[in-house]
C-alpha cells in the first residue's frame, strides 16, 4: 500500500457534478479533507450525500469534475482507490445468511489480508463490535447496533487509511449511536480519515468538519464551533405553545420576524432585536388566544443554522 | 486474478447454497424428479395398441397373419369386425386406433404373385401415433412375409422376399431393443444439466443485487472475473455431481447401455457445464431480480433443449429453416455427443465436430461472463 505524503489531503474534490437524466443530484461540489480528520456530510434525505460518497468510492461515475482519493483520481483508477478505502453502504449489506465469522473471513479474503494477520484482525473486529460469544450467530439474527458495528469491523479489516460511512447510524438506538461514534473517534485518533454522512444534526458535534449539503449543493464547510458562531443576522427566540401551526401563521411575515420554523414542540424565530422583544411577542400571541408556555432567547444549534442557510439558498429566496 | 479472492467467494457461495432451500432443491431434488418424470413419462414407444381386424378371407393364411399381430407386443386385437361400416364406427368411437383389413383374395394373390396387400385404416388425428402404428404394422407384415419366405425357401422361394429380412436388420443398430427410452434418456441428461446449471447460477448475481450486498462487494478491489470464477466453481461441482447421478441412474435404473468412455463423458460434460453456467451467470448479471432471472433461465434452456436439441424429436425430420436454428442451440451438440457415447460407444475422435462446437461455445460464453457485470451503480 502506497503511503500518501503527510501534507497531501486525503481527499480532494473539485467541482464534482452528478446528473441522473435531468436531475442534478450533486451540483459543483468542491472540498478537501485533511488526513486523520472526520468530515460529516449533513443534510436531509435526498440532499446528495450518498451520491457524493458513492462517487468517491468509484461506484458512480462523476458527470463533471474531479475526485482525488488517497492521491489517486477515482475516475481513472477506481480499483487502486478501492484498495485504500473501507465502505459502509447506507443499506446494511453484509451477508445475512452467513455468520459473523463467515462474513469477516469473506471480507478478509476479498481484501487479501495475509493469513498470518487475519485471525488477529478478526479478533479485534469482534471485540470492537462487542460480538464476543456471537461469532457463530447468523448475521440476520443480530440487532441493528451489532450489525452496524460488524459492518464497520468488516470495512476496516484491511486497515484502510480512508473510511466512507454512509448513514451508519440510521435506524440504530441512541446508545448504539453513541457507541458507534466512540469507535469512529478512536479510528480517527489512529490516523484514519473518515467521511461520514448523517441526517442526525446532533451528530455533527462529533465531526472535525461539517459539510452542509442541500439539493446537491455544498452550503457550508467548517468546524461545528465556527458554524454555530455564524451570524444569523438577528436574535434567536424559542416559543413553546400548544398550537404551533396557528402561531406560525400568525407571526410569519410580520415586521421584525426574519425567519420562523417549527422545531419539535417549539417555534424558533429569528427576530430583529430592534423591532421585536420577548414581551412583545408573548403579548401578540396571548391576544390571538395562544397561551405561551415558555419563551426565551436561545443559542443557535446546527439545526437552526441549517434551516436558516437552506432558507437563504432555496430557489424561492427564503423567508424574511 | 487472485486465487485468494476466488476462494473467498467460492467458500461464501457454498455456504449460501447449503443454507438456501431453493438452491438445494434445484441442485439435488430436481435431477431426480426429472429423471423419473421424463424417463417414465415420455415414451415414444407404442405398446399394446388397440386394434380391430376385418378378415374378409378367413383362410389359414389370413388367420396366421392375424396371429402375428396378436403375438406382437405392439398390438392387441380387441374385436373382430364383419364389415367396413363397423370398421368406421370402431375408429370414430375411439375403440381402436387402427383397423387391419385382409382382402378376400389374400391367399390367392400370395400364391399367384408371391405378394399381397393388407389394408391398414388408421386414425390419424394423432398423426404421430398413426405413423408409428403403421410402421409397426408394416414390420409385423414384413415379419410374416419373411417367415413365409423362409418357409418357401425350401421350395425355392423368391429372392425378393429375402431382402425384406435384410431391411429389418438395418433399423435396429445401436438400440437393439427398439426401446425409445434408450433414445430419450441421454437427452434427458442434457436437459437436466442445462436446466439445473442455468437455473442455479441465474440466481447468484441477482440475489446480491436484491439483498443489497452487491453494493458492498463492488466497493472492494475484487475483479469481475474473480467474482465469476468464485461463484461458478461451487455450481460446477454440483453440476458434475448431478452428471454422475444421472449416469448412474440411467445405467443402473433404466438399464440404458453406456458404451463410450467415461473420460469423454466427463470432458464433454465439463464443456457443457461451462456453457450453461456461463449463460445463467450472464442472465443473472443482466437481470437484477431473482424471479425474472430464473424465468429467463428456464426459457433459454428448457425450451430450446427440449424442442430443438434432438433430444426427443429428430433434427433431420425438422423443416430446413428450423434445422438451421438448431445449430445455435448449444444443447444440440451435447445431446448428439451423449447419444453417441451412450448408444454407439463413440470416442472423442468420432465426436470432433460437436466437441469443437461446444468448446467454441464455452470459450465465448466464459469470455462474456467474465466481463458480464460492471462494478458500477450507474
Amino acid at each position: 500500500m502506497t503511503e500518501v505524503a503527510p501534507k497531501e489531503p486525503a481527499i480532494e474534490v473539485e467541482n464534482l457534478v452528478k446528473r441522473f437524466g435531468d436531475f442534478t443530484a450533486v451540483d459543483h461540489v468542491s472540498f478537501q479533507v485533511e488526513r486523520g480528520s472526520i468530515i460529516g456530510f449533513l443534510g436531509p434525505n435526498g440532499a446528495g450525500k450518498s451520491t457524493i460518497i458513492r462517487m468517491l468510492c468509484g461506484l458512480l461515475t462523476p458527470s463533471e469534475g474531479r475526485a482525488i482519493v488517497s492521491g489517486i483520481d477515482v475516475a481513472k483508477d477506481p480499483e487502486t482507490v478501492r484498495e485504500h478505502i473501507g465502505y459502509m453502504s447506507q443499506k446494511f449489506s453484509l451477508y445475512g445468511d452467513l455468520t459473523v465469522m463467515e462474513n469477516l473471513r469473506f471480507f478478509g479474503g476479498i481484501y487479501r489480508v495475509p493469513r498470518t494477520i487475519l485471525p488477529e484482525r478478526i479478533r479485534f473486529a469482534v471485540t470492537m463490535a462487542g460480538l464476543e460469544g456471537r461469532e457463530d450467530s447468523l448475521v440476520s439474527t443480530l440487532a441493528g447496533g451489532w450489525k452496524q458495528r460488524l459492518a464497520l469491523g468488516c470495512a476496516i479489516l484491511h486497515r484502510p487509511p480512508i473510511l466512507f460511512l454512509d448513514e451508519p447510524t440510521s435506524g440504530v438506538d441512541p446508545e448504539s449511536r453513541r457507541r458507534f461514534w466512540d469507535l469512529i473517534h478512536s479510528l480517527s485518533e489512529d490516523g484514519v480519515t473518515i467521511v461520514v454522512s448523517t441526517h442526525y444534526m446532533d451528530e455533527a458535534e462529533y465531526c472535525n468538519t461539517i459539510a452542509l449539503i442541500n439539493r446537491g449543493r455544498l452550503l457550508a464547510l467548517e468546524s461545528p464551533t465556527t458554524l454555530k458562531k455564524r451570524d444569523l443576522g438577528g436574535d434567536l427566540l424559542s416559543v413553546e405553545c400548544p398550537d404551533i401551526g396557528k402561531a406560525i401563521s400568525l407571526l410569519e411575515g410580520q415586521p421584525g420576524i426574519l425567519d420562523i420554523a417549527a422545531f419539535g414542540n417549539a417555534v424558533h424565530l429569528l427576530v430583529d432585536p430592534a423591532k421585536v422583544s420577548c414581551h412583545d411577542l408573548e403579548g401578540r400571541l396571548t391576544t390571538a388566544g395562544i397561551p405561551v408556555e415558555r419563551i426565551g432567547s436561545i443559542e443557535p444549534s446546527i439545526d437552526d443554522i441549517f434551516v436558516r442557510m437552506v432558507g437563504e439558498n432555496s430557489p424561492q429566496g427564503g423567508a424574511g | 486474478m487472485r486465487w485468494g479472492r476466488i476462494r473467498a467467494i467460492a467458500v461464501k457461495e457454498t455456504i449460501q447454497i447449503r443454507r438456501d432451500t431453493r438452491s438445494l432443491i434445484i441442485a439435488l431434488f430436481m435431477p431426480f424428479m426429472q429423471m423419473i418424470l421424463l424417463g417414465y413419462g415420455v415414451s415414444l414407444d407404442i405398446k399394446h395398441l388397440p386394434v380391430c381386424v376385418y378378415d374378409r378371407e378367413g383362410s389359414q393364411n389370413s388367420q396366421a397373419l392375424l396371429k402375428h399381430f396378436q403375438a406382437s407386443e405392439y398390438f392387441s386385437i380387441i374385436a373382430v369386425l364383419k364389415n367396413y361400416r363397423e370398421a368406421k364406427a370402431a375408429l370414430d368411437s375411439d375403440r381402436c386406433r387402427i383397423v387391419i383389413a385382409i382382402p378376400h383374395d389374400f391367399s390367392q394373390k400370395l400364391s399367384d404373385s408371391g405378394g399381397s396387400t393388407v389394408q391398414v385404416l388408421a386414425d390419424a388425428s394423432d398423426d404421430n401415433t398413426a405413423n408409428i402404428a403403421i410402421g409397426y404394422a408394416q414390420s409385423v407384415v414384413d415379419g410374416f412375409a419373411g417367415n413365409l419366405a423362409v418357409a418357401a425357401q425350401g421350395f425355392g422361394g423368391s429372392p425378393a422376399m429375402q431382402n425384406q429380412g435384410v431391411d429389418l436388420e438395418e433399423r435396429v443398430w445401436y438400440n437393439e431393443d427398439l426401446d425409445s427410452r434408450n433414445y430419450i434418456i441421454p437427452g434427458v441428461v442434457a436437459l437436466i444439466m442445462a436446466l439445473v446449471g442455468a437455473l442455479l447460477t441465474s440466481l447468484t448475481i441477482s440475489r446480491e443485487w436484491e439483498r443489497g450486498t452487491m453494493e458492498l462487494l463492488i466497493s472492494t478491489p475484487v475483479q469481475p472475473s474473480e467474482v465469476m470464477l468464485g461463484k461458478l466453481l461451487p455450481y460446477f461441482a454440483i453440476g458434475m455431481l448431478d452428471a454422475v447421478f444421472c449416469l448412474v441412474f440411467s445405467v443402473f435404473w433404466f438399464h440404458v447401455p453406456f458404451r463410450g468412455s467415461l473420460f469423454a463423458l466427463f470432458f464433454t460434460t465439463s464443456l457443457f457445464l461451462v456453457v450453461v453456467l456461463g449463460v445463467g451467470f450472464l442472465i443473472s448479471a443482466a437481470i437484477k431480480s431473482q424471479v425474472g432471472a430464473s424465468q429467463i433461465a428456464v426459457l433459454v434452456t428448457l425450451l430450446p433443449t427440449s424442442l430443438l436439441s434432438g433430444y426427443a424429436f429428430p433434427i433431420d425430420q425438422m423443416p430446413p429453416l428450423v434445422q438451421g436454428v438448431t445449430y445455435v442451440v448449444f444443447a444440440r451438440y451435447y445431446v448428439t455427443i451423449l447419444k453417441s457415447l451412450f448408444l454407439k460407444g463413440s470416442g472423442l475422435e468420432d465426436l470432433a465436430r460437436p466437441v469443437l462446437a461446444m468448446g467454441i461455445y464455452a470459450l465465448v460464453v466464459a469470455f462474456l461472463a467474465g466481463r458480464a457485470f460492471k462494478k458500477r451503480l450507474d
